[in-house]
């Protein structure tokens, strides 16, 4: 066996997954994951952990995993994180764990995620919960939110013998990862839901159709529902819209709508009661994460579809495997274009998009090249749908109704990297609504630091 | 899951229920709304709330069968639930954090339509509680389709019925019972509030417009989630654009863009029909039909 070669892993065939919502990626066999376990070496000083920010055990679950003890190892992963499955999918290794493994100096680098993953999928299958807590403590606290931030928390602290129940806005539990993320990339059923069965059996509660802020407020929860604390775990907030003309034309949706009615409603499935605009030619305007989920959406509900994206290749702030993928299955990139308006017919419907091209100057604040429009590219666009993937700002609905919540120049609510404590005594915060729109597993490491800034405030209480 | 604690059948097509939703009528106030799902793979329906009891923590809530999703719950009956009830979503009535006794100053009327009627009643009730006095103006198509006339008539101060073919009370569209109060039975208003179909409210705001009444309409745009994250709610307003679901659903109607508003209404009109099609008929419809592809 190539020591520097990773096992690949199968995967759905491009022309085939372009049409359906089945899983790209289809994971590791046992026997494949074995394999892969073995070019772990098993570091002493193991950089995967401090690239991992739930920092799981890695190398102690990989020699599970290269052991046939998988059980073991799921456990050794739970201790740590209650998603795996999910980060075994969705987190970017490349940059984390798998950015700093040694066998990735020379050759690949272990492939963490997929084992994480196939770790997770086999307990899943055979049945096998995480283990909760010996003994209640009798303290109750109420967790915001039920995307990967509140479920980790609320994981966490339902570990450590607290009472705790999350409040969810939605009628479904499980935030970005039932509305945000499509199905191809994330199992609804199978994955997501086993997973948030996972985190009741621990004991939390959830609540479904609570819009904090609106039902109920944080003070109300505090001094009449008998919480002792709270974690504000609220996720990302209001969609951003470019400001030029024709954004309210009939086509013009946000990533978030978008996402939402074919992943939360289902609208993907032509049984479901919630529409969503099947367009022809479809133009996602972004290039992050979202605008590839939306692109690839887009393309499997049957449209000819554009990412259109104001830099360059190189500084795509998706994922690189996300960016692959899409291309793999037809997503045409117009990079260096930047739309400047929408055409609208007298219907009110688009009919196309003005744009133009952009050439990269001098690197910015961000320290990316600022892109510069070139003189005389206008060029229409003939494109029926356009998807605005611009990102968030935080949903003001909390911070409004809270006394006392501190919160910063761009809406977010100010929170310690630590122990996630913000400006209110008993209340904690992490994830989106405290960093802006970031990733699943941030939002997970943010949970679990509140989890233990809660632990820690109640202890000495 | 949300109990239905009464159901009845207003006029034909229009629904009324009463819904066990504790959390909802705790903190609702008038001029605010709920999204409901029939079952588990239901649409989520916003509604503005018609009436609420803290004491038996129940909403009312009213509506017109329009597509797949009302048609099946105009079959739910008393004793049946509703699998999600959320809110109280937007913002209140702005009347409702005015100051008492500059309310009581206002000469106020309120015009509904349709079952648009509905949303006004607990607005003109809270006033009526309040000691405040108010005129209401109720449209409807015809005598049979006139809905909580009775109740309105017991919180209104003067009760100004018409039907768009003279069937019953005034004959002709809301504006032109306003005018004639304002033009010639010497009615004063300084503030209006005009609720039902968007193309009521826009001729209503034209009206009021030219006759100096500041005016706020209430919006029912197409919207998913009703907490901000979604962004189909958006509507023009002046310059800028608003979500109605966490800006509104209120907005000041010389304000807003009524004819971008209309058109992004019939955004689903096409999957909607097909899909009401499909509820009341089974799987007959198979396009062909000329309407949709």
């Amino acid at each position: 066996m190539d020591v520097l070669t990773k096992i690949p892993v199968k995967e759905q065939e491009a022309k085939v997954r372009a049409t359906n919502f089945d899983e790209v990626c289809l994971g590791y066999e046992l026997e494949e994951a074995m394999k892969e376990a073995e070019r772990c070496i098993n570091c002493k000083n193991a950089r995967c952990i401090q690239g991992c920010p739930v920092s799981i055990n890695i190398p102690a679950f990989i020699q599970e995993v290269k052991a046939g003890n998988i059980e073991k190892a799921y456990q050794i992963i739970s201790e740590s994180s209650a998603l795996p499955a999910v980060c075994g999918r969705v987190c970017p290794q490349e940059t984390q764990c798998e950015g700093v493994c040694i066998r990735g100096i020379k050759g690949d680098a272990v492939s963490i995620g997929k084992l994480e993953r196939f770790v997770a999928d086999w307990a899943c299958k055979q049945g096998i919960k995480p283990e909760g807590a010996k003994e209640k403590n009798g303290k109750k606290v109420a967790v915001i939110g039920s995307g990967p931030a509140g479920l980790t928390c609320a994981g966490d602290l339902a570990r450590m013998g607290y009472d705790v129940t999350i409040f969810e806005a939605l009628h479904e539990a499980g935030g970005v990862l039932v509305y945000g993320i499509p199905e191809f990339r994330l199992p609804k059923i199978d994955v997501v839901a086993k997973e948030i069965e996972n985190v009741k059996s621990l004991g939390v509660k959830i609540e479904t159709n609570v819009v904090v802020g609106k039902s109920v407020t944080i003070d109300e929860l505090l001094n009449e529902e008998g919480f002792d604390a709270v974690f504000i775990g609220s996720g990302a907030g209001l969609p951003k819209f470019m400001g030029i003309p024709g954004e309210n034309a009939n086509g013009v949706f946000s990533a978030n709508e978008y996402l939402t009615r074919s992943n939360l409603m289902k609208s993907f499935d032509l049984s479901s009661p919630t529409p969503i605009m099947r367009g022809k030619k479809v133009a996602v305007i972004g290039g992050g994460n979202v605008a590839m989920d939306a692109a690839r959406t887009a393309l499997r509900l049957g449209a000819e579809t554009h990412i259109v994206y104001r830099r360059s290749e190189e500084e795509l702030p998706a994922r690189v495997e996300e960016v692959h993928h899409a291309k793999e299955e037809g997503i045409i990139f117009d990079l260096l274009t930047n739309p400047t308006e929408i055409l609208v017919d007298e219907n009110g419907w688009v009919s196309g998009m003005k744009c133009v091209k952009m050439e990269l100057g001098e690197p910015d604040a961000s320290g990316r090249r600022r892109p510069v429009v070139k003189a005389d590219s206008e060029f229409v666009m003939d494109v029926d749908t356009v998807i605005m993937s611009l990102g968030t700002s935080p949903n003001p609905l909390i911070s409004s109704t809270t006394e006392g919540l501190e919160i910063n120049k761009w809406q977010c609510i100010v929170a310690d990297e630590e122990f996630g404590k913000t400006s209110k005594e008993g209340v904690y915060a992490g994830g989106d609504a405290v960093t802006g729109a970031a990733t699943v597993i941030l939002a997970m490491g943010a949970g679990k630091a509140g989890a233990k800034g809660i632990d820690e405030y109640l202890k000495n209480k | 899951m949300y109990k239905i604690i009464r159901a009845e059948e207003l006029t034909t097509n229009i629904y009324l229920m009463d819904v066990e939703a504790p959390r909802v009528a705790k903190r609702c106030e008038p001029g605010q709304f709920v999204i409901v799902r029939t079952d588990e793979n239901g649409e989520r329906i916003p509604l503005t709330i018609c009436d609420y009891d803290r004491e038996k923590g129940t909403i009312t809530i009213v509506f017109q069968t329009v597509g797949a999703e009302t048609f099946k719950m105009a079959s739910m009956k008393e004793g049946d639930y509703f699998h999600d009830f959320v809110g109280p979503l937007g913002r209140p009535s702005d009347l409702v954090e005015e100051d008492i006794e500059e309310l009581k100053k206002k000469k106020i009327v309120f015009i509904a339509g349709g079952v648009g009627t509905a949303p006004v009643y607990p607005q003109v009730k809270w006033l009526h509680e309040k000691g405040i006095d108010c005129d209401v103006i109720v449209g409807a198509k015809n005598k049979d389709l006139l809905i909580l006339e009775k109740e309105m008539k017991a919180v209104a101060t003067n009760l100004y019925v018409t039907t768009d073919d003279g069937s019953y009370g005034r004959s002709g569209m809301v504006t032109t019972t306003l005018e004639s109060l304002v033009k010639e039975e010497g009615k004063e208003y300084d503030h209006c509030v005009a609720i039902g179909p968007m193309i009521m409210m826009k001729f209503v705001a034209l009206l009021t417009k030219k006759l100096e009444i500041p005016t706020i309409v209430s919006l029912n745009p197409i919207m998913v989630d009703g907490t901000g994250m979604c962004g189909a709610c958006r509507v023009t307003v002046g310059d800028q654009i608003k979500f109605a679901c966490v800006d509104g659903p209120e907005f000041d109607g010389h304000l807003v863009d009524f004819d971008e508003a209309m058109k992004r209404q019939q955004l689903y009109k096409t999957a909607e029909g097909r899909a009401f099609l499909k509820a009341k008929e089974g799987d007959t419809h198979h396009g062909g039909c000329g309407n949709c592809d």
